[in-house]
């Protein structure tokens, strides 16, 4: 349970995927107009994160990784399919982000419009296959530890995207220079949020 | 019949080289900003990465283009990510195989290709409604467009962050360090990556008024 807590904090402030490893900035970028926008893409964000990577989790430990498909008999033992780990990943995000476009579509009209084009790029999100990726790399033991790391992930995302889109709302009001206006001056304040993260990088838990 | 378009003629060449300015798929569509960031702490990663994005590009644009009228508009997206990840399957393999340490560098970011917008945008806002000659130039088009601003980022970041180019110590080499100048580490740092694009949007667009965005 320690180890849980452990994974899930740790994804969250340390390895922030915004602020540590540039995850999602397209869509961290263009929806973070507003805070209402961007709190509904992070909830979408966490949803994803939180179903696909466990599921991906199975897929390379029962199907992918060398010597999983083992439990088809000892022939397969030294079977490695690995190499299509990215594309079995992208298979599975992208048939999740279709579910979660029409639960939303049903239940929340007003913010599937909102949202528009980019529920579907979810699919293409780097954060989500980041978090499949960062998953395999990591080699998490079990299939909890790699769903703490997906929601921590999602969590992470979600603040970083509700944080830039609260801190746009107010800078609407003062006098930046013209040619760092919108996309610039973004850039700038991201950085500096990430070096405001990177007080975190100390902790050891 | 129609005559036939000249191979580069001036509206194919300007799709080569629009992205490289005006229209910049990083700082002005804003497409692709992750892989961007991440890897460009040293020169060379960055340049692997951008001869990656160019391969994946051209290539996966070639075959959307040519497969543009067969693909129904419903499950498109699904058709263009299984083209694009057997692309980035394929540059994978071949970086693991002829240039191992750097592909152990850029670890994620490769299979982050798939995802990475500019392919995406570029597929669906061109290849899948343009013939196959200028979706192959606007694929290298803007993948060198990418290129330019890693190959900058990483150009000043591994210069100012360890003194160092492709791995030369260029500074030490200058006797620099002997003047009292000191490496800045805060330049390796990830942080820094945004505020050097920050940078340099706001160079280009204090040259280029009309990128101006309105409040």
């Amino acid at each position: 349970m320690e180890n849980l807590i452990n994974i899930f904090v740790k994804s969250i402030f340390i390895d922030n995927m915004v602020f540590a490893y540039f995850l999602g900035m397209c869509s961290y970028l263009a929806v973070s107009k507003t805070v209402k926008t961007s709190v509904g893409l992070g909830i979408a964000v966490v949803f994803v994160l939180g179903i696909t990577v466990p599921i991906d989790y199975l897929i390379h430990n029962f199907l992918l990784k060398k010597g999983a498909l083992v439990w088809l008999g000892e022939r397969f033992v030294d079977v490695d399919l690995s190499f299509l780990s990215f594309i079995m990943f992208i298979a599975v995000i992208a048939s999740m982000v279709q579910l979660v476009e029409m639960v939303i579509e049903k239940f929340s009209p007003a913010l599937y419009y909102s949202l528009g084009i980019f529920l579907p790029l979810i699919a293409v999100n780097c954060a989500i296959l980041g978090g499949s990726l960062f998953m395999q790399q990591r080699e998490y033991h079990n299939i909890a530890e790699a769903t703490s790391f997906g929601l921590g992930s999602g969590i992470g995302f979600f603040l970083a995207i509700v944080g830039i889109a609260a801190i746009r709302e107010k800078i609407r009001y003062s006098n930046v220079p013209p040619p760092l206006r919108g996309l610039g001056i973004t850039f700038i304040i991201t950085g500096l949020m990430g070096i405001a993260f990177m007080s975190f990088m100390g902790f050891k838990l | 019949m129609k005559d036939r378009e000249p191979l580069f003629s001036s509206k194919n060449l300007k799709l080569l080289t629009n992205p490289l300015n005006d229209d910049n798929p990083i700082t002005v569509q804003v497409l692709g900003i992750c892989s961007a960031l991440a890897i460009t702490a040293k020169l060379e990663p960055a340049i692997v990465m951008t001869f990656s994005v160019v391969v994946v590009l051209s290539v996966s644009n070639v075959v959307i283009s040519l497969l543009r009228n067969y693909i129904p508009p419903r499950i498109r997206i699904i058709v263009q990510l299984t083209v694009v990840a057997s692309m980035v399957i394929l540059v994978d393999q071949f970086l693991k195989a002829f240039a191992y340490d750097v592909s152990k560098q850029l670890s994620v970011f490769v299979g982050l290709i798939i995802t990475n917008c500019i392919i995406m945008g570029r597929l669906e806002a061109f290849a899948m409604t343009n013939k196959p000659w200028p979706s192959f130039l606007d694929g290298i088009g803007n993948a060198a467009g990418y290129g330019v601003i890693l190959v900058i980022v990483g150009f000043f970041r591994e210069l100012l962050g360890s003194g160092e180019l492709f791995g030369w110590p260029i500074m030490e080499k200058l006797g620099i360090y002997n003047i009292g100048y000191e490496d800045n580490g805060l330049m390796i740092l990830p942080p820094m990556a945004l505020m050097v694009v920050g940078v340099i949007i706001w160079v280009q667009r204090a040259k280029n008024r009309e990128l101006i965005e309105d409040k």
